[in-house]
């Protein structure tokens, strides 16, 4: 919201400057955004008048027109389409300076003597308008400076209000704030009753009063619609960012800010019968002022006369009871409507009023009268006419409910930390208007009607924390009982993981949850992923059920910034949906792009394979002391190259997988790097178990090689475990340290040497005890394992 | 006797002359192996009388000790060299770059997130993490949003249905926390959340911390302590910090924390709007009607919770001034942490 400071002052004008004044204001919880001054920097720039303008002899677009200074007549040479005789703008004399240090002086244009500069409201920073002269009204006093004539010298501030602070919509509310924070006198306007000078009324009915409990209403009759509105109304509702209409709706305007009441008014010529407030009818629509149309629906509220809608309650008028310029009755409709009631409503249609934003929140309830009063003297004064007696509807039964709020002396000391002083809390509580009553240890509060905010008695402690000053309040150091916490020592912490890829060259990734279905279709076509009903974008609709599609992402834009490799991991959720169940499963991904290591002098690297990226998970999986629980099975996947592609196991269940990036799907993305991806269940890397020491033996090993032909697909996982099975107790370590295939070797077979180590706790182990064991793995590896010893 | 100088004089060139270890032991076995000359001189002593051997003894040995010495002397001469020439050809230019794997890294909201957690840590928070797609009751009403409360509208909620959405702030895991432990309680709540927003200051996903504090005696005057102990822990500076009433539904009373500027020290520039000031995180005393929802008992307990951006601190502390950044990827950006 913004407000002029020169209105508020009018208010209250406590002896600080703007900047103490804003400071002060965001202190107490009303947060200055901005203070902007209401026009440009100028100086030299009086009210003048045009007396004649005749064009220029050598310029088509210009004129030469003599100006009256007051003091002189003064020859101007201006461009603007609207400079005529009788015409009263600013005028920026020689020595004068508008804004951009833009210094005047006198200048021949085109070969005629120019005096000045007749001036646009953008010239002089007032607004963006810059399509001819600024016209002043035929009232303004010739000579005067322009800033003391339209009181310039006036600063915006514009106040970001929470929402909880809807009697703060308006200068009265801001003011009654100013007065308490400086113990300032609080200079309320006149809002005497307006004796009726006629009788005319209509009738009033409340058919929805839970909705709307409080309505008035009154009848201008004879009202001159064609009188403008008056130069300091039309500036100060400028100030507060609302443009000039005319008079009617400007003063309806004008009331609403200054007293936070919005109001509406009809024209009478056009209403049928009686006012009824009412929700809307099942098909009935309403032409809105703004020109739009609107199918209502029950949960609306209206105004109605005995034809038809004519306004929706509290949000906007309709364009059929509008006042123009042919109005000579008007009917003025200021109303209390229930707050949560309302909420949500002018949203549900795309809109958002000054009205529907006050309403909202709270208006006074008490208000409806008084605002009724201010806006009819104002009507009278600016375009005359008679006014009727105010009608007046009440629900009492359904008006806001206020009860008295409890505070306790001990619960400022527990909440607040600190004592305050009895005269104090009744200063501040009492200045906002509270009724305060002391009792048994503490007071009773009544609330007035303008706060829809305080119900409770920590809504009370947070006021006298906020006028006190959060700042003047003491800190203290938290004291609790200190206890050791549990800590399961077999859990990894998720840090060491990051930091042990770190160390392998990773780097920590973070993509959005929400993917482009299209790129996750490719790797997940199988999982319906869970929409977002109102996504920001369509490549960020649905939520991930992978996270590779976000890492495969990353590392493409990367590869496109001419990044040679990435190595990237990432750990966050994954969605899954089944029937009704959703799981968020914490996953662990990884891709490799590219080269496998950095460019270097000591030689040309490599690209990365399916065995880089393996082993970086193996050496993972290693960390929980847990690596040989896992087992890595020949599988396919979506997205991924079907010969290089492994399932990755624990005890029998899929935990993740690993593999090359499908060449076709490479194609598609435009990849033309290599890319292996990996996703595994965060929790099956993080679940470790405990260390437990096996006694070392003081023993030598003894170590046998032996090298064998099988066949080439034979998984050689499935041959080392049958190994480790058959090579009895004393095998402690089995390698497999060559893998040949090629020349020498049948091109369906492969070249297999395993080194096996034995060792004993108890004593040397001699040939009589490895030997038989080394026979027993060959016999198992030619029996089972169509395997040639070779030699 | 007459050519034992003549003898050993030709010994003493050839051990001088010796050009390396195989030479020098020939020389050795020529002249005093079990066939050498000296030797042979020294075996010739038999030969002569009682009173002269003593004499030609002693003068023979003291060449052959001569030339055993010169042996050992040379030899160890030549092996010094033989040293200095390995050196030499071994010598490296040490300046060239190490064998080194690549470098990763830890992301800079990761960096800052497990950062901001231990200094909580070491006041015995503990860190409490929850769903990030999460239903309407827990993520608005029981944290006394209601449906319609205009502070929804604050919140640009991303919607899976009517009662699921993608949570909007991590307060939620505070309510399950809530319903599930008795008082006392100290957590910290880090990770995503979703604002359906973005432009140049919002990205539509983005990171926080909340933490909470659910005791007998808690109060606001201490969450001040902890607060402004915590800013200054976090950047290091003894920096001004100031409170001022906000509003959140959830709390009450409530603040938002405001910095002195990181950038300019509080004098005023770009990055604190001329300010000076700088909000950085919100925070207040749990509100009863959340208590209630949780099943605590506000009157024995009161407690009070804060939230803040992590990619606000990071960028603040790393100097980052494009939000968007943080979730792009982009290695020559990630590489800098």
């Amino acid at each position: 919201m913004k407000i002029s400071e020169q209105w508020l002052r009018e208010w209250v004008n406590p002896a600080i400057d703007t900047q103490t004044l804003a400071d002060q204001l965001t202190m107490a919880g009303l947060e200055i955004d901005a203070i902007e001054p209401v026009a440009g920097r100028f100086s030299g720039v009086i009210v003048a008048e045009i007396l004649s303008a005749e064009p220029h002899p050598d310029a088509d677009k210009l004129r030469v027109c003599q100006v009256n200074t007051g003091t002189a007549t003064l020859q101007i040479v201006c461009g603007a389409p609207n400079a005529r005789a009788g015409l009263k703008a600013p005028l920026a004399v020689v020595g004068g300076e508008l804004p951009g240090d833009f210094k005047i002086k006198a200048a021949k244009l085109r070969g005629v003597e120019s005096c000045g500069m007749l001036c646009a409201e953008q010239e002089l920073g007032l607004s963006e308008a810059a399509d001819g002269l600024m016209e002043l009204s035929p009232d303004a006093p010739v000579g005067t400076d322009l800033r003391d004539y339209l009181q310039l010298d006036d600063q915006l501030l514009e106040i970001g209000l929470t929402p909880n602070r809807a009697d703060c919509l308006s200068i009265r509310g801001i003011a009654r704030e100013v007065a308490l924070l400086n113990d300032a006198a609080l200079t309320a306007v006149a809002c005497e009753p307006v004796a009726a000078s006629i009788d005319d009324a209509l009738a009033i009915t409340l058919q929805a009063a839970e909705r709307c409990p409080h309505f008035t209403g009154r009848v201008l009759r004879n009202v001159d619609v064609s009188r403008p509105s008056p130069l300091w109304l039309r500036e100060k509702l400028r100030r507060c960012g609302l443009r000039s209409i005319d008079a009617v709706v400007d003063v309806t305007n004008y009331v609403m800010l200054e007293l936070g009441q919005p109001m509406h008014a009809f024209d009478l010529d056009r209403l049928q019968g009686g006012i009824s407030v009412r929700t809307a009818l099942p098909g009935e629509s309403l032409a809105l002022l703004d020109g739009s149309e609107v199918e209502l629906s029950d949960d609306i509220l209206v105004i109605a006369d005995d034809a038809q809608a004519l306004a929706m309650a509290g949000i906007m008028g309709g364009a059929h009871s509008a006042v123009s310029e042919t109005t000579q009755n008007l009917f003025l409709e200021v109303a209390f409507f229930t707050p949560h009631l309302l909420a949500g409503k002018a949203r549900g249609f795309g809109m958002h009023t000054d009205a529907s934003h006050r309403f909202e929140r709270g208006v006074d309830f008490k208000l409806q009268v008084q605002a009724m009063e201010r806006a009819t003297a104002l009507l009278l004064d600016i375009v005359g006419g008679e006014a009727g007696p105010i009608i007046e509807q009440t629900a009492a039964q359904h008006m806001p409910q206020r009860t008295d709020v409890r505070l306790r002396a001990s619960r400022i000391r527990k909440l607040l930390g600190f004592e305050l002083a009895a005269a104090d809390v009744e200063r501040i509580l009492t200045g906002l208007g509270l009724g305060v009553t002391a009792s048994d240890a503490g007071w009773n509060c009544s609330v007035p009607s303008w706060r829809f905010d305080i119900s409770i008695e920590e809504d009370l402690l947070e006021e006298l924390a906020r006028i006190y000053g959060y700042n003047n309040l003491p800190a203290s150091h938290v004291h609790a009982e200190l206890q050791i916490a549990a800590r399961v020592e077999s859990q990894l912490p998720l840090r060491h993981l990051r930091r042990h890829l770190a160390a392998r060259g990773y780097r920590e990734a973070i993509t959005y949850s929400f993917v482009d279905p299209r790129l996750q279709a490719l790797f997940d076509p199988g999982v319906a992923p869970v929409p977002l009903t109102n996504p920001i974008s369509a490549d960020m609709s649905v939520m991930r059920t992978s996270l590779i599609p976000g890492l495969v992402d990353a590392a493409l834009r990367n590869a496109k910034r001419q990044q040679p490799r990435a190595s990237l991991f990432e750990t966050g959720s994954r969605f899954i949906k089944t029937g009704d169940q959703l799981d968020q499963v914490p996953t662990l991904a990884m891709v490799v792009m590219g080269a496998r290591g950095d460019e270097s002098w000591t030689g040309k690297s490599a690209s990365a394979d399916f065995f880089d990226l393996k082993g970086d998970v193996q050496s993972l999986l290693a960390l929980g002391r847990q690596g040989r629980a896992f087992d890595f099975v020949a599988a396919e996947r979506d997205g991924l190259h079907p010969g290089q592609t492994a399932m990755i196991t624990h005890n029998g269940q899929s935990v993740g997988y690993l593999g090359a990036l499908h060449p076709g799907v490479a194609r598609e993305l435009g990849l033309d790097l290599p890319l292996f991806a990996c996703e595994v269940a965060l929790a099956s890397v993080l679940d470790g178990v405990l260390p437990t020491l096996t006694e070392l033996s003081r023993f030598p090993e003894i170590r046998r090689d032996v090298a064998v032909v099988v066949d080439r697909d034979l998984p050689v996982a499935d041959l080392m475990k049958a190994v480790e099975s058959a090579a009895g107790d004393y095998l402690t370590d089995l390698t497999l340290f060559d893998v040949y295939t090629g020349e020498g070797i049948d091109p369906k077979r492969k070249s297999l040497a395993l080194g096996l180590t034995f060792r004993d706790q108890s004593r040397t182990l001699g040939d009589e005890d490895v030997n038989p064991a080394v026979g027993q793995v060959i016999d198992l590896l030619e029996k089972n394992y169509n395997a040639e010893l070779r030699n | 006797m007459e050519n034992l100088e003549a003898l050993g004089d030709a010994a003493k060139n050839a051990i001088a002359a010796a050009q390396d270890g195989q030479a020098l032991e020939q020389l050795r076995v020529d002249y005093l192996g079990k066939k050498g000359q000296i030797t042979a001189l020294l075996k010739g002593l038999g030969k002569l009388s009682e009173q002269e051997r003593p004499a030609a003894g002693a003068k023979i040995n003291v060449v052959k000790q001569q030339l055993q010495e010169l042996i050992a002397s040379r030899k160890a001469a030549l092996e010094s060299a033989a040293v200095e020439a390995r050196l030499a050809a071994e010598t490296i230019d040490v300046t060239l770059p190490g064998r080194m794997p690549s470098v990763g890294g830890i992301h800079p909201v990761t960096r800052t997130m497990e950062r901001m957690e231990d200094f909580f840590a070491s006041i015995g928070f503990e860190v409490a993490e929850g769903p990030e797609i999460e239903d309407d009751y827990h993520n608005f009403e029981a944290l006394n949003i209601p449906a319609h409360h205009p502070a929804r509208a604050m919140h640009d909620t991303f919607y899976v249905d009517d009662h699921t959405v993608l949570r909007t702030h991590t307060s939620p895991v505070q309510v399950r926390t809530m319903e599930n432990q008795e008082p006392p309680i100290r957590i910290i709540c880090p990770g995503r959340v979703y604002r359906c927003d973005s432009d140049l200051t919002h990205t539509p996903m983005f990171h926080q911390l909340e933490g909470l504090l659910v005791d007998e005696q808690s109060s606001f005057a201490d969450l001040k302590g902890i607060i402004e102990q915590f800013l200054r822990a976090f950047f290091e500076k003894d920096l001004a910090v100031r409170f001022r009433p906000s509003y959140f539904p959830f709390t009450e009373p409530s603040a938002e924390v405001d910095i002195q500027c990181v950038n300019c020290g509080g004098a005023g520039c770009r990055v604190c709007s001329k300010t000076g000031w700088l909000e950085v995180m919100g925070c207040g005393m749990v509100h009863p009607r959340v208590f209630e929802h949780s099943g605590i008992d506000a009157e024995k307990y009161s407690g009070f919770a804060f939230g803040m951006g992590v990619e606000r601190l990071a960028m603040l502390r790393y100097g980052v001034t494009d939000l968007r950044l943080f979730f792009e990827n982009d290695l020559r950006f990630l590489q800098q942490f």
